[in-house]
């Protein structure tokens, strides 16, 4: 215990009637909640907002406009949440200006929800659905996220009022052995990946030794596809750093960073901003809320570098060396950053324990499995209809991930697999869909649960060039300080990028096998043992793709460019189009002296415009693989 | 002084002290594990060349003996097909990217290459991979020595002999992944930069990456200090 734990929580009630009156006020008029998260802002909600704001201004209505971070349907931005009392809070998606100028004008003025443009309300009412009456809303299980998207994450108070602080409030009146114990008993699992006890690795920092610690939240994000940690920190970034400073506080730290990626400007600035008002509460900083307990949390920008992602070499970064892993032992709570016990976990790991420890350790391990208890935070992408960020219970199956949360494929394609887990991870086929979302199940898998990217791939996938792919990200961030990953990585890529370009010989298939399992058990940090991840599992699954490349020199999924060819067949062109014609860069399409569309395969480049642009009513243009088709084709010209 | 524990290499009963890394305990008795990255000194091994790998009892994967610490009763095997064949694979992987021409080679009397090759019956050739390419020119630009980055196997003991040993900084890594690469800062030749000569890095090469010119070897040569003390 640390000080006068009545005296704290006295501070702490005052910071929240404080923050409940400001809100209540806030809301005792109509308010317009603007997603403004990075998906929003690039979908279009910036001028959304002003539209809502010039709109209310206009009318010299009293309603507010704030901005909100995502509330996980990327899918139907931009987003706006308008709250007018008397009504249920409804969500209206797919927003541009002219809509937002109307919604404000009939729902505001004229009584009008408009539920003909509204997505889901948020309060359970008689007019309209609310989240759990979707199937998404069935699945989905809200802690990280539950309060992304609803609040604004430029006000310390929309997070207090919502309960916010109080676990850290809670926290300092125990020993921080208490808060500890609380973390372990949850068998919260790192959510950085791997998924290693969170509160193994804590209490690993505290039987360090006492003095000077470090913790330290990894928001280095950098799969592709992947971006629920930005979208956290751009839409509750409190809740990150509450889970932080109870961290510091169960291991005895006093000092802690967040390591964030220079490329996420707005979740650096929206972190900064949130830890300055922290600061000014006197939460964050010198005697918090009137405690014997201190602790300064900063902000330290990443470059860039994907292995820096990695565990060691982030440590190695922030103290000014090449960000390279380094071996272990000893691990980082024993010797991290600076060569003092630290702590380092994912932006979702902290984000999980406040709500542990504001609702209890036996909540928790009553979400999801046994050995993977709580939720899964997944950024739904790729070819799913529905995507964005979403968050289910541990063991729920990917089939009711893609097609219930996610509302299956988009553009009616069929399913062919989903990558889980980014360049670390693996390509799962429909087969694989019935197997339940937690860390052990998808690595016996072949996959790995990784930080959360999920994307979903579809019958114009070719399954050897994802994986060609994913396999060049690694390569080109390998820091090349180990064989296996440096060398082995680079003879892999090559490998595939002979397969894809048609040379690959019947005896690659063997060496790539070979070296993948090698470069897995070889390498030294993680980022070379996982790299061989999305090979080994569409050899596993997906080995008929490998062979049509090399065997028949056929891409079946009419993608690899090298091994397909564009013909516009002359039985659906028309005589009257000529879109294609003015399409293609390189004029390479002619016309026959029939009036009908040729291509000529000397000057082909393949660029797609043609497929693309050619009218739905005639859909001439078509891919053939293998090129040797093509011969067939023109040999039957009418 | 830690502990003296009794450890077992191949069944050989071995006394050390707890916490020393297995490989320099295996060397010591005169047992051999593949390594070339391997520094004595240097307090974190660095673990980059992935080729000292052994197998400890209770666990099925091998382990890199540089980076294991030694306790009580800890048993290990130098061999073992998954050992071999990691071992077999990492150094082709170095070998497809060194310049195999042996006989024009300075060190083809010293080179550990050879000597792994010998130890472990592997062949100074490419069997599954293809040779790749290099991009850098020789650099004999130095009036005692020559760099040849086309032979360097990236181990580090230049590096760190010259900064730790040394006390010059003349040569340090540079770029990431592939295109990794010992150099001196801003890539000048070893003439322009600040080394001193002294030869310390060519003594510490395991392989031709780092030879005296014909007659210009020092004549207090022949100890190589990344390995001693």
């Amino acid at each position: 215990m640390r000080g006068n734990a009545a005296a704290v929580q006295e501070r702490y009630l005052k910071l929240k009637a404080g923050a409940d009156a400001r809100v209540k006020a806030l809301y005792s008029e109509p308010v317009i909640r603007v997603g403004t998260a990075t998906c929003g802002i690039a979908a279009g909600a910036l001028p959304v907002k002003e539209a809502f704001a010039r709109a209310v201004e206009e009318k010299g209505l009293p309603a507010k406009v704030i901005e909100v971070g995502c509330m996980g349907h990327c899918y139907a931005e931009p987003l706006a949440i308008i709250s007018r009392p008397g009504f249920p809070s409804l969500c209206y998606g797919y927003l541009d200006a002219e809509l937002a100028a109307r919604l404000v004008e009939d729902f505001l003025i004229n009584d009008d929800p408009c539920y003909e443009f509204a997505l889901v309300a948020l309060e359970p009412n008689d007019v309209f659905p609310t989240f759990s009456d979707f199937p998404r809303g069935v699945y989905e299980q809200k802690i990280v996220l539950e309060h992304c998207g609803f609040i604004d994450p430029g006000d310390i108070d929309h997070y207090i009022a919502r309960g916010g602080y109080g676990a850290l409030a809670a926290a300092l009146g125990k020993n921080p052995a208490e808060v500890l114990e609380a973390v372990k008993a949850s068998h919260l699992r790192g959510r950085g990946g791997a998924g290693f006890p969170a509160g193994l690795k804590w209490e690993a920092a505290v039987k360090a030794g006492s003095g000077e610690k470090y913790v330290i939240c990894n928001a280095d994000e950098g799969d592709p596809g992947a971006f629920m940690d930005r979208g956290i920190l751009e839409s509750c970034p409190h809740q990150v750093i509450e889970g932080m400073l109870l961290c510091a506080y169960a291991v005895g730290a006093e000092k802690g960073y967040f390591y964030i990626r220079a490329e996420y400007p707005l979740a650096v600035e929206r972190v900064r901003r949130a830890l300055e008002q922290a600061r000014e509460k006197g939460l964050l900083g010198k005697d918090i809320l009137g405690s014997d307990f201190s602790c300064e949390l900063e902000i330290f920008q990443g470059s860039g570098a994907f292995v820096c992602g990695e565990a060691t070499a982030l440590v190695r970064s922030m103290e000014g060396k090449m960000g390279i892993p380094a071996t272990r032992p000893p691990r980082l709570a024993e010797a991290g950053y600076r060569g003092r016990p630290t702590v380092l976990n994912n932006v979702k790991t902290f984000a999980y324990v406040p709500p542990i420890l504001n609702r209890g350790v036996e909540w928790f391990r009553s979400i999801g499995t046994e050995d993977n208890p709580g939720t899964a935070v997944f950024s739904l992408v790729g070819k799913v209809a529905h995507t964005g960020l979403v968050e289910v219970p541990m063991g729920t199956t990917l089939r009711q991930l893609i097609y219930d949360v996610g509302e299956g494929l988009a553009n009616g394609k069929a399913f062919k697999a989903v990558q889980i887990g980014g360049p670390s991870g693996g390509c799962l086929p429909e087969s694989a869909l019935d197997i339940p979302i937690d860390f052990d199940s998808l690595q016996e898998a072949g996959a790995i649960m990784g930080s959360g990217g999920l994307v979903v791939l579809d019958e114009d996938d070719c399954m050897v060039a994802i994986a060609r792919y994913f396999l060049e990200f690694t390569q080109q961030e390998s820091c090349g300080k180990c064989t296996f990953c440096r060398l082995g990585t680079k003879h892999m890529l090559d490998i595939l990028t002979r397969i894809t370009e048609g040379r690959g010989e019947p005896q690659d298939l063997e060496i790539l096998e070979e070296l993948a399992e090698e470069v897995r058990a070889g390498s030294l940090c993680n980022l070379g043992a996982t790299a061989p991840n999305p090979v080994l599992t569409t050899l596993r699954y997906f080995r008929d793709e490998y062979e049509a490349h090399i065997f028949e020199k056929r891409c079946p999924a009419l993608m690899c460019k090298e091994l397909i060819v564009y013909y516009i067949e002359p039985q659906r062109c028309s005589k009257l189009c000529n879109v294609c014609v003015g399409s293609c860069p390189v004029e390479a399409i002619y016309t026959r002296e029939d009036g009908l569309k040729a291509i000529d395969q000397e000057k082909c480049v393949k660029c797609d415009n043609c497929l693309k642009t050619c009218p739905p009513d005639y859909n001439a243009v078509i891919k053939l693989s293998p090129p040797g088709l093509l011969a067939e084709k023109e040999g039957k010209r009418p | 002084m830690s502990k003296a524990v009794t450890i077992f290499i191949d069944g050989r009963e071995i006394s050390a002290f707890e916490g020393e890394k297995l490989l320099w305990v295996a060397l010591r008795n005169g047992i051999y594990i593949p390594n070339l990255c391997a520094i004595r000194g240097k307090k974190r091994p660095s673990g980059s060349c992935r080729l000292c790998y052994v197998q400890v009892e209770g666990r099925s994967e091998p382990v890199t003996s540089c980076t294991l610490p030694v306790k009580e009763g800890l048993s290990v095997q130098t061999r073992s097909p998954r050992v071999d064949r990691l071992v077999r694979s990492a150094f082709e992987l170095l070998l497809s990217h060194h310049r195999l021409d042996c006989r024009s080679c300075a060190k083809r009397k010293s080179c550990e290459l050879l000597k792994l090759a010998k130890e472990r019956g592997l062949k100074m050739r490419l069997s599954r991979l293809a040779p790749l390419e290099h991009e850098w020119p020789v650099d004999d630009s130095a009036e005692t020595f020559v760099f040849d980055r086309s032979r360097c196997v990236l181990c580090g003991r230049c590096v760190w002999i010259c900064r730790e040993v040394a006390r010059v900084g003349a040569l340090g890594f540079s770029r990431r992944g592939i295109r990794r690469v010992v150099t001196t800062f801003q890539d000048v030749s070893m003439a322009q930069s600040r080394c001193t000569e002294c030869g310390l890095c060519v003594e510490a090469c395991p392989s031709g990456a780092l030879y005296f010119k014909e007659g210009k070897q020092p004549a207090a040569a022949g100890q190589n200090l990344s390995r001693g003390g």
